[in-house]
């Protein structure tokens, strides 16, 4: 069957590929394909470098020190916070709260504005298309609170409700916590459209971005959010970074997250008063050179473009997926056309578990991830224990895919299926 | 020829050995792998001390389901002192396969749920909460 991609990469991606090191491995004789960057990404060059030269030339504890090591690595620390404000289009960099990953984003948030501001009746408005990061906290608060937990569920395209989002909204509504872009099918929501009658209807609004930033452009102000979040390590960081951005009048108004050093202002013995933002959220020495490799890695995908590396992705969507649907005993989950998606392509094989599935494709070479992908209430709407999801990213090329697809066809004959 | 899934492993998987419920069961353990979704169920029927028949019901993957039809085969007719010392590695070396440590819980999950059944346990200890 001829099919072309939707465009011609404008990426140069042998000369991006060239940056990752990790990315001229073999596995078992066999080149590295890795498609599972919806659970991680590799890391480039530049960011190992960057890491690196912290720990080789100045590296000393940040905000602390009055020395000259501890101001320099504190100032490229500050500079990594405002390189992230700039590729969220944040408002202040003072916004930006440097944490693990999105799950310590999220709590950050149910701990310090959902336990203020969620009382017994309240309810809480989120999808099925939730990682677990953004549902089993506020599932756990709304039981400490006694809050109510509404969940939008989606069509057979994966497509959130938007009716169903509409009623639970009508019928009352405190906080609205939304993936920007679900890990488990792809599916990109109209976050800002969905912000905004939120908003109308009385809501504040998280989203859940950590399948977004990395892919797409995102900008907080177009959105209408109150609170973003994001995982450093799928987008080129390393693991130990991420971010939550929130509006200034909210985090002011929050009471901490973690009590400790560098998150105060002063302290008595009968009293503590914080630190301004955002180091309020920064209790102890952060991962400042996770940080600082989030600084790079922003630096590496805003030089690619971050909507030539989206239009990328969905090239290999436009490829990839009329070949998985043309493999008898193939079901692909999530939306089947390139509109509002993401590059996740999730999908199973008759016959063949999962788990098998990726046994079999790693004796290809091929890196996929199989399991619930952390979406366990998706998984149960999809009516499967699990799916195989290959992941895209600015690296991966065409004849990644074909490797892929060849994968199917071996695990098919192993099988006998 | 695939060094994992032999054809003697597909074959427990597509065609798996004492596979459905157990009439006059005296002894049954349910376990599951979350992060897979296996489940497996292993039913028992002691008298005397022996174990009379034995089967299971399973959905997974096919390194759990072979591994629980090959264990119920080895078990029929042994002393129940005789299953209830049956150990992991005994579970592996039998199944015959390089077990990748990622899928050592899937390979031991029959295992898993025949001690709970011989040892006549209500929930794993430590994993009380599935009894619930």
């Amino acid at each position: 069957m001829a099919v072309t991609t939707r465009a011609e990469s404008r990426l140069d991606v042998a000369r991006i590929r060239a940056d990752f090191p990790v990315l001229s491995q073999t596995v078992r004789g066999k080149p590295l394909v890795y498609l599972d960057n919806a659970a991680t990404s590799q890391k480039p060059r530049q960011v190992i470098e960057a890491m690196s030269r912290v720990f080789e030339e100045h590296n000393a504890n940040i905000h602390r020190g009055v020395y000259e090591f501890s101001e320099r690595t504190t100032a490229v620390f500050e500079e990594a916070r405002a390189k992230v404000a700039g590729l969220i289009n944040a408002p202040s960099e003072r916004e930006v709260i440097f944490v693990r990953n999105a799950t310590e984003g999220v709590n950050l948030v149910a701990y310090a504005w959902g336990r203020d501001n969620l009382k017994r009746g309240d309810r809480i408005v989120t999808t099925v298309l939730e990682h677990h990061s953004d549902f089993v906290p506020w599932q756990q608060l709304a039981m400490e609170v006694g809050a109510e937990v509404a969940v939008v569920d989606i069509d057979d395209d994966g497509r959130l409700r938007r009716d169903q989002l509409s009623a639970e909204l009508r019928k009352g509504v405190k906080l609205l916590a939304i993936t920007h872009t679900s890990n488990g099918l792809g599916t990109v929501n109209p976050v800002k459209e969905i912000a905004a009658e939120a908003h109308a209807a009385g809501a504040t609004v998280l989203v859940d971005a950590a399948q977004a930033v990395p892919h797409t452009p995102v900008d907080v102000q177009d959105l209408g959010a109150d609170f973003l979040v994001f995982s450093g390590h799928k987008m080129l960081a390393p693991p130990g970074s991420g971010g939550v951005w929130g509006r200034t009048a909210l985090l002011e108004n929050m009471r901490p997250f973690l009590y400790g050093g560098d998150m105060i202002s002063r302290v008595t013995i009968s009293l503590t008063e914080w630190n301004e933002l955002p180091w309020k959220f920064e209790a102890g020495t952060s991962s400042y050179v996770d940080a600082i490799g989030l600084g790079a890695a922003v630096d590496y995908l805003q030089e690619v473009g971050l909507a030539r590396i989206h239009e990328h992705e969905l090239g290999l969507v436009s490829y990839v997926l009329p070949r998985l649907q043309d493999i008898p005993g193939v079901t692909v989950y999530g939306p089947k056309t390139l509109e509002d998606r993401v590059g996740v392509v999730s999908f199973n094989i008759e016959g063949i578990h999962p788990h098998d599935v990726a046994t079999i494709f790693d004796r290809e070479g091929v890196c996929v991830r199989a399991g619930h992908h952390c979406n366990q209430p998706l998984m149960t709407r999809l009516g499967v224990p699990a799916t195989t999801r290959a992941s895209f990213y600015l690296y991966n090329t065409t004849e990644e895919c074909d490797a892929l697809v060849g994968a199917v066809h071996a695990a098919k004959k192993v099988f006998g299926v | 020829m695939d060094d994992m899934y032999r054809d003697y492993i597909l074959d427990h998987y597509k065609n798996p050995r004492n596979s459905g419920p157990l009439e006059g069961a005296t002894h049954t353990y349910h376990d599951s792998n979350p992060l897979c979704g296996d489940e497996l169920t292993m039913q028992l029927r002691i008298s005397d001390g022996h174990v009379d028949d034995v089967r299971f019901i399973g959905k997974g993957c096919a390194i759990s389901q072979a591994s629980a039809s090959i264990l119920t085969e080895e078990v029929k007719g042994k002393t129940l002192d005789e299953v209830k010392a049956i150990d992991r590695d005994h579970v592996l070396a039998n199944l015959g396969i390089p077990i990748s440590p990622a899928r050592v819980k899937c390979a031991l999950l029959g295992l898993k749920a025949l001690k709970g059944a011989a040892w006549g346990l209500t929930a794993w200890p430590g994993e009380e909460v599935k009894a619930k």
